[in-house]
């Protein structure tokens, strides 16, 4: 299964739970995968409309999902998604 | 022309110029240098004193702050003798002792819209050293539409982050962030906490590219964002692109000048914990000690975290994690008269506005947190 690696500010709103690993095909089946064990992420990493919230980026390696297919970026079980948090302490 | 460097800076910078790569030409484009620290905190304290030791020629420092007792744990470039003092003065004092040959300028201001094209103008380069996003935001877009280069690196907790944004080739900090996340979400580090040596690694690595940056030498971090975890100490770095829709360096901006930060972030430019949700929904600590006495019964409702209680706790009081807050309003009865808490009222502020949207009439912020408690009702109790 994929793994779904949760940034710290968003650890509270997953258990404390770091990584996650989730079923899917495509990025955004893991995703939902998240939101659906832990219900509280949702309004974290999606607006009203489903759409992922303009301040959340997820990675897959090296590369945005965005640069590639978005949310319907296939995965393999050994990938691992990275949500890049927007963090502002200095 | 560069500047013709002393028998003494000689001596001074020896291990520099014997880097082929520096060299005396290397060190004598450090010494026609001009950077920017905003921030001399955390990120600001290891930039600062590098860049100083390293010898960059000019320095500009801006701070509106006092050294208070809570930085001395990760602001190192400021001692016990300086409480209270300002952190620019505190800082230059600091940097001239480790080296007098340059020159160093402070601000003692917060930078905004008004004053940031004249404070930054006779610098190249810019380091974001700051602790909030509104001055994020506004030292990317000022990098922008001045072509300056920014030095970036953020910290939360054991997570820091590093770029070069603002360089006409790279992305820029809204490429990767067009807007902030929602005020409450991502806690700062006076709410959150932070790792005491963590902005020293991060702060580090910005005064490394701003070194390279200066010097010409190497592959600095455009275009790519280190990530840097001290749990697992590991470091990666992702690509980032730039985005033709960037609304300040896309193909078609639609800021074309600096515009009101904290209006557009929706939070102040300064990460102090001074949580006060109004006159209205403000209940002082000696107020909320009188109504105790006349109502023992009164609910207190602790928003704080669970490892938060160990270190100071008021008698009686329910534990309501902020997370959890909005999940668990059925524990609470919107007829009862509520008082919220946490460590210095900035986290009740966003419960007392959850219970507001949710229709609860009867409730009150404990202004100034279970800090303004222990300051003013019970010196028993430690301040954090």
């Amino acid at each position: 299964m994929p793994t779904l690696k949760i940034p710290t500010p968003l650890r509270p709103y997953a258990e404390g739970h770091s990584t996650l690993n989730l079923p899917g095909q495509v990025v955004e089946e893991v995703l939902e995968g998240a939101v659906a064990t832990y219900p509280l992420l949702k309004k974290h990493l999606f607006n009203d409309e489903g759409k992922l919230r303009p301040y959340v980026n997820i990675f897959l390696g090296e590369d945005n999902v965005n640069q590639l297919a978005g949310l319907k970026t296939l995965l393999s079980d050994a990938d691992t998604l990275l949500i890049i948090p927007s963090i502002a302490g200095g | 022309m560069l500047p013709e460097l002393s028998h003494k800076e000689i001596h001074r910078y020896s291990r520099h110029l014997l880097i082929p790569d520096v060299g005396l030409e290397g060190q004598k484009k450090l010494k026609a240098a001009s950077v920017l620290i905003v921030g001399t905190g955390g990120l600001g304290s290891p930039v600062a004193l590098y860049l100083a030791a390293a010898g960059v020629g000019r320095i500009g420092l801006v701070d509106y702050d006092v050294v208070d007792f809570s930085n001395l744990q990760r602001q190192v470039i400021h001692g016990e003798s300086r409480l209270g003092d300002l952190k620019v003065e505190s800082a230059r004092e600091r940097m001239l002792d480790l080296n007098p040959e340059i020159q160093i300028d402070v601000y003692n201001e917060v930078i905004n819209s008004e004053n940031a094209f004249r404070i930054a103008d006779p610098y190249e380069i810019i380091v974001d050293g700051t602790d909030n996003f509104p001055t994020r935001y506004l030292i990317n877009d000022l990098c922008v539409l001045t072509g300056k280069t920014n030095v970036y690196g953020s910290i939360f907790r054991f997570d820091g982050q590093a770029s070069v944004f603002g360089a006409e080739e790279g992305p820029c900090y809204r490429c990767l962030f067009p807007e902030p996340p929602p005020p409450g979400l991502v806690p700062s580090c006076a709410e959150g906490g932070v790792l005491g040596v963590l902005p020293g690694t991060i702060g580090s690595i910005q005064a490394t590219e701003t070194l390279k940056i200066i010097l010409g030498i190497g592959e600095p971090l455009i275009g790519r964002l280190l990530l840097y975890d001290a749990l697992d100490l590991s470091f990666q770095t992702v690509k980032l692109h730039k985005n033709p829709e960037c609304k300040v360096c896309g193909e078609h901006p639609e800021i074309t000048g600096l515009i009101d930060y904290e209006a557009f972030c929706g939070m102040p430019a300064h990460d102090h914990d001074e949580g006060s949700a109004g006159e209205e929904w403000d209940i002082t600590a000696l107020q909320l000690s009188s109504r105790l006495k006349e109502n023992p019964g009164l609910r207190l409702i602790d928003v704080r975290e669970p490892h938060e209680r160990e270190i100071s706790n008021l008698d009686g009081s329910e534990l309501f994690p902020l997370g959890q807050f909005a999940a668990r309003l059925n524990e609470l009865d919107s007829a009862e008269e509520l008082v919220i808490f946490c460590k210095a009222g900035t986290r009740s502020t966003r419960a007392l506005e959850i219970l507001a949207s949710a229709g609860f009439k009867k409730m009150k912020n404990l202004k100034g947190g279970i800090n303004s408690w222990a300051i003013d009702v019970d010196p028993n109790l430690p301040i954090y």
